[in-house]
């Protein structure tokens, strides 16, 4: 496809995208949304990108190949265990704390969130590595 | 206890370190480091589990019922001890004989995912857990046997992934079933449950969807159609990695679920067992008797040797759990030393079929050697391990009065003996038919022969210490049949 209004929309739709990405990986733990909705709308940006202009083109600009997504995302996973073994609670357990900011206010960090963010990665490298290795076939 | 969770986060760890790795000669390094690693957490998980009989973990500090548990106790930590064992001689194994299309990393990721899903389903104290593991290990299954990209082995790999689908869909019915009825997923909570309620023989259903289930993953009569369709198909490697630990899983369970909590009505599913457990034996064994492909012969042949572990469960006392036990060590270790010795055969004749071997003996008498014993292990011939094993289970039968299924036992042991002549005569004493055409190029190193030699001495020595292992096994089936012990050590660090 080779529409320009497509293509300018899509940069314009990145900010959108990538932001609500995040906001549902992040508002996640209290309510809907995590890891896993915010790795498929980020890897949504992509597929879209993807229309708008052609999948090698978007293969070449992301530089990072999907397998490394995935790997970055276990290790994220990984790290979150960290926290736990460190401070001696049984593995996998949640450790909080809360950065009190004057600008924003109280932000409340853990665990958990490493975790989501690790099944953000996760989704985001599998879902492009479908659409990568379908794509391939001309 | 962080400790129990090593031999899952270890393979976890592991696969994170490949995804980054490229070079085909780290990759290699790491997997046979890391699979020995994970041999060493395993035996240090069996030194602990003989001092303190039971380790649980509460995993995220969510106690148990709530939470998942992971737990280790005698049979965990066997059956843990045994699968690492194999995983590592075959990560040595890897080295030589495979040759991956993608690159070696991309072999040790699915190979180290298999391992965190074996090792997760032997320590899982959850159902929903234990399903969850199961998927792990079967789609990873699934990417090994098609990791070749032939046509006979994506044919192989749907019909092993379409039949073990629907076992996945009985055992999650089976599982919402259980769950509707107590409310509870936590196996040491479900034993608590069902063992005081005089209804729980209307878990029969649930208990029905898990036999069927199980039954498919384990490979036993009428559900093991799967296994001979897929097995032969995939790389050497592959076949003898699954040969030694994927059907053992679902013994396991099998022996944990029908020991620890759907243990009423046992009149009914002792009988059940011991009948699925006689066919899949003699049906096994002849269906093995009359193939010439060495991997068939193998295949059908993990088929008739799953019958005896099984009877082991259906007799129900302590021998008998024991002798299932030990049988499913010996099994391991010996079957999957015959595969990776047909490996090395095919390498050094450059094929599988019994009508184009020959002349091994003279040619190759260290690898004779190490075939006898293994094979002669899985016949059951003193002093090897196998014998003590089906010793055992003899034993318990006849102290228990099962004669017939003590008859059709030995009458296999007649047929595996059989099947076993048959490759050493044909494989091995007699001379090379001479229209076979042998690529006199093909080098067969000393370092192939390692992780068999790995596991045949294991063989040895389990036939030389089979006194020591029995009261390990034994140890372990009175733990099994006295499901109390369980229940506390899970529900009680809840406080």
């Amino acid at each position: 496809m080779n529409s320009v209004i497509l293509q300018i929309a899509t940069r314009y739709l990145k900010v959108l995208f990538l932001s609500f990405a995040c906001i549902a990986v992040i508002r996640g733990h209290n309510y809907p949304g995590g890891g896993f909705i915010g790795g498929l709308l980020a890897a949504l940006y992509i597929v879209y990108s993807s229309l708008a202009f052609s999948v090698q083109q978007i293969r070449r600009q992301l530089k990072v190949k999907p397998q490394y997504y995935i790997g970055l995302g276990l290790l994220c996973a990984l790290l979150s265990f960290m926290p736990s073994l460190v401070s001696g609670a049984p593995l996998m357990k949640g450790i909080w704390f809360t950065i009190d900011s004057s600008i924003i206010g109280k932000i409340k960090l853990g665990s958990p969130l490493l975790f989501d963010f690790g099944v953000f990665f996760t989704v985001m490298g599998v879902t492009l590595l479908f659409l990568f290795t379908l794509s391939n076939h001309k | 206890m962080t400790l129990i969770a090593l031999p899952i986060l270890l393979p976890f760890m592991l696969i994170i370190v490949l995804v980054f790795i490229r070079s085909t000669f780290y990759a290699k390094i790491i997997g046979v480091i890391g699979s020995a690693l994970l041999f060493l957490v395993s035996v240090y998980l069996l030194i602990l589990v003989s001092h303190n009989e039971m380790l649980v973990l509460q995993v995220g500090g969510w106690e148990a019922p709530y939470g998942i548990s992971l737990v280790v106790d005698y049979l965990s930590s066997l059956m843990l001890l045994a699968a690492s064992f194999i995983v590592f001689a075959v990560s040595i194994y890897a080295y030589r004989f495979v040759k991956a299309k993608r690159g070696f990393s991309m072999f040790f990721i699915f190979f180290f995912a298999l391992t965190m899903g074996v090792n997760g389903a032997f320590i899982s104290g959850d159902v929903f857990n234990l399903y969850v593991w199961f998927e792990v290990m079967m789609l990873s299954s699934f990417v090994l046997i098609t990791m070749g990209a032939k046509k006979e082995q994506l044919e192989g790999g749907i019909k092993y992934l379409t039949l073990n689908l629907i076992a996945s869909l009985l055992f999650l019915a089976g599982l919402g079933l259980l769950y509707g009825k107590t409310g509870t997923l936590n196996m040491a909570h479900l034993a608590q449950i069902l063992n005081n309620d005089q209804q729980s023989i209307l878990m029969n259903t649930s208990a029905m969807l898990f036999f069927i289930a199980f039954g498919i993953k384990t490979a036993i009569f009428p559900l093991f159609f799967w296994l001979p369709a897929s097995y032969h198909t995939a790389n050497i490697t592959v076949t003898s990695l699954f040969a030694g630990i994927l059907t053992k899983v679902g013994v396991y369970t099998l022996i944990r679920f029908f020991t620890l909590f759907f243990v009423q009505n046992g009149y009914f599913w002792h009988n059940l067992l011991l009948i699925s457990a006689g066919f899949t034996m003699v049906i096994g064994g002849m269906a093995a008797s009359i193939q010439y492909d060495t991997r068939r012969i193998l295949s059908y042949h993990i088929i008739s040797q799953i019958g005896y572990m099984i009877m082991g469960l259906g007799i129900y006392t302590p021998l008998a759990i024991a002798g299932a036990i030990f049988f499913t060590i010996h099994n391991m270790v010996a079957k999957t030393n015959t595969f990776l010795i047909m490996g090395i055969i095919k390498k050094i004749k450059g094929t599988f079929y019994l009508k184009d071997l020959g002349g091994l003996f003279k040619e190759k008498p260290f690898l004779a050697i190490l075939f006898v014993i293994s094979a002669f292990a899985l016949a059951g011939i003193p002093p090897l391990s196998g014998f003590f094993a089906k010793f055992i289970l003899i034993k318990a039968g006849i102290e228990d009065k099962h004669y017939l299924i003590i008859a059709v036992a030995v009458l296999t042991s007649m047929l595996t003996l059989y099947s076993m002549i048959k490759i050493w005569n044909q494989a091995f004493l007699r001379v090379q038919p001479s229209k076979t055409k042998v690529d006199e190029r093909v080098k067969v190193a000393v370092f192939d022969y390692l992780p068999s030699a790995l596991l045949a001495l294991g063989s040895l020595m389990l036939g030389i210490l089979a006194a020591q292992f029995f009261d390990l096994t034994l140890l372990a089936a009175k733990q099994l049949l006295d499901p109390g012990i369980y229940v506390e050590a899970v529900l009680n660090t809840m406080k």
